[in-house]
């Protein structure tokens, strides 16, 4: 088996007296879709921004690419390919379409500061603006570039918050409920698109709430419950084990 | 084809305002040339806050800032003999390096916290230069600080004279400072002001950029502070006190903050209504009041400040020729 790209180690985080994420234990295989799910304050949430270097560990480690990146900043994680998106619309709402997604390309276009001013950065933008209009067309938004973002459609603003995202060239995306607030057309379209960008050869990690979409589309389920893991299998594995069923309804004798 | 004409239109529109702007100090009496000068100085200072404020935070710390490239400037030139245009140079860097080292300490604040943070640190600084009479010369300040060197037979101690050097550092400055707005940098301010967590997750290091802007800001304002006390030949710590920061914030909201013009526009307006209908009437010493009047009427009626007034006039004055074009992004504060 190949190295994980992602590896989680008895990783901790308490807020106060709350252990919000404990000895908490998986690995992300490279090219494949990672799901994390658990009911209501599992602590996938805080997991996702522990990785993504919002919050420092209370202990354990995140290694990724066998290198520890425990408490690393966000920004830096971005520079080495770790990506996250947001739960919602969070864009840059006054923007248009392809200057989100030009910020998206901060990491390529990087040139002086005195190239920006007399502009001798252009060769480094010209590229940005190509592989930004590369990516809207990806995500079939080429028609609507120059509208502000505050003007699309949701499904078009998470599809532009995915393009933001791939801007930054991400080896391993991290995908905060993707899926949320969509009507059954647009979760389809939006599966589509997160399997073109595993095709694009990158791994997918995501947090989600709609279990039709996590058992299409994952590869590898991790299910969390109380901030550790409970079960981890494929899709077909974990929808009949007895502990998440009881996780997620309460036990039979609850019921009776 | 249309596109030439507005195009033309613009260059010949911008040779005109260059042309009233070298033929301006001819026009005007000793006395309003040098209120003139004193203008060009302030737009570099407002124009300068506009950087700083595309990041979001609000600073009210921009006028002693100005004031810290005006003394090291002032002590440049006075105690170490440095050339006046070497040392406001070194003044501006000093201002930046002083920006630089309290971006530490302010930038762990946002918004409101940031605001009076900046105050706080402000006021500390303009209290170091109150308590040590060496070098800063105490409440008193730094007198008989240097002139600008006379270049040739053209005596810098003519309003005229320093009117014109003036606009050359401060029209070069400007420059610099729109092109670095149009430029990624100034998209990149937009980007951390409006969300800083999803810049943050695409590889900007938000706390580098906050700072960048901080710096050049300040930079820029200490340069404005070096032209000031060069021609004033005085400065002290009264004079870059709050009352003065309450003008620049005026100046600014009233000008409007969305686009590159506004608080310029703001500054020349205003200085016109201070200048020529307050004092020509005698009624200067109520400048406060007028000016506390004319925010709240601005804000009111007037929400997106001066410039929009010119935003829509241009609208009206080219829909009578060309059909509308498309609204670029607005940036409202």
């Amino acid at each position: 088996m190949s190295q994980p790209i992602l590896e989680v180690c008895d990783l901790c985080r308490s807020f106060g007296g709350l252990k919000a994420v404990h000895n908490l234990n998986f690995a992300v295989e490279p090219q494949t879709i990672h799901g994390l799910i658990g009911p209501n304050g599992a602590g996938k949430t805080t997991t996702f921004n522990v990785i993504s270097g919002f919050y420092a560990p209370s202990s354990g480690k995140v290694v990724y690419q066998g290198r520890d990146v425990s408490g690393m900043k966000t920004s830096k994680l971005a520079e080495i390919g770790l990506i996250r998106t947001f739960q919602g619309t969070t864009l840059f709402q006054e923007f248009s379409v392809i200057d989100n997604v030009r910020i998206g390309c901060h990491n390529s276009a990087r040139s002086g500061f005195f190239s920006r001013i007399t502009g001798m950065d252009r060769a480094v933008e010209t590229a940005a603006l190509d592989k930004a209009h590369e990516l809207l067309a990806f995500f079939g938004l080429s028609e609507i570039a120059n509208e502000p973002a505050a003007s699309l459609p949701h499904g078009h603003q998470r599809a532009l918050g995915m393009a933001v995202a791939l801007a930054a060239d991400p080896k391993i995306i991290l995908l905060d409920e993707p899926f949320t607030g969509m009507n059954p057309d647009e979760t389809a379209r939006m599966m589509e698109l997160v399997r073109d960008v595993r095709r694009r050869g990158i791994t997918v990690m995501l947090v989600e709430h709609d279990m039709k979409a996590v058992m299409g589309l994952c590869d590898v389920i991790t299910v969390m419950n109380f901030g550790s893991r409970l079960v981890e299998g494929t899709p077909d594995a974990v929808r009949n084990d007895p502990k998440v069923i009881e996780a997620y309804l309460g036990r039979a004798i609850d019921a009776a | 084809m249309r596109e030439d004409i507005s195009k033309i239109s613009k260059w010949g529109l911008g040779l005109v305002f260059l042309a009233a702007l070298l033929v301006l100090p001819q026009v005007l009496s000793y006395s309003q040339r040098e209120i003139a000068v004193l203008l060009v100085i302030n737009v570099l200072l407002v124009a300068s806050y506009r950087l700083m404020t595309l990041t979001g935070e609000w600073s009210l710390g921009h006028v002693v800032i100005m004031g810290v490239g005006a003394y090291a400037s002032a002590l440049f030139a006075k105690r170490l003999g440095v050339p006046v245009p070497v040392s406001m140079f070194l003044g501006a860097s000093t201002a930046g390096l002083a920006a630089a080292v309290l971006s530490f300490p302010l930038f762990r604040m946002k918004g409101f916290y940031f605001l009076i943070g900046s105050f706080a640190a402000g006021e500390v600084i303009r209290l170091v230069w109150k308590y040590f009479s060496t070098p800063f010369g105490g409440p008193k300040g730094i007198k008989l600080i240097p002139g600008f060197p006379d270049i040739g037979p053209i005596s810098m101690f003519e309003p005229e004279n320093y009117y014109y050097l003036c606009l050359a550092v401060v029209s070069l400055s400007l420059f610099i400072l729109y092109r670095i707005e149009q430029s990624r940098i100034g998209l990149t301010f937009h980007a951390i002001h409006w969300q800083d967590k999803l810049a943050e997750s695409v590889g900007v290091g938000t706390f580098r950029y906050r700072m960048l802007a901080f710096v050049l800001a300040s930079f820029f304002a200490g340069l404005s502070g070096a032209l000031y006390a060069h021609y004033i030949g005085t400065i002290n710590p009264t004079r870059f006190d709050v009352e003065e920061m309450v003008f620049v914030l005026i100046w600014a909201i009233v000008g409007g903050t969305n686009t590159f013009f506004g608080p310029i526009i703001g500054v020349v307006a205003l200085t016109i209504i201070n200048e020529i209908i307050l004092r020509s009437l005698g009624f200067d010493s109520a400048r406060p009041m007028i000016y506390g009047a004319l925010l709240i009427l601005s804000v009111l009626f007037l929400p997106k400040g001066l410039e929009g007034v010119v935003q829509k006039a241009g609208r009206i004055f080219k829909a009578r020729k060309a059909p509308e074009p498309t609204v670029r992004r607005e940036q409202n504060a």
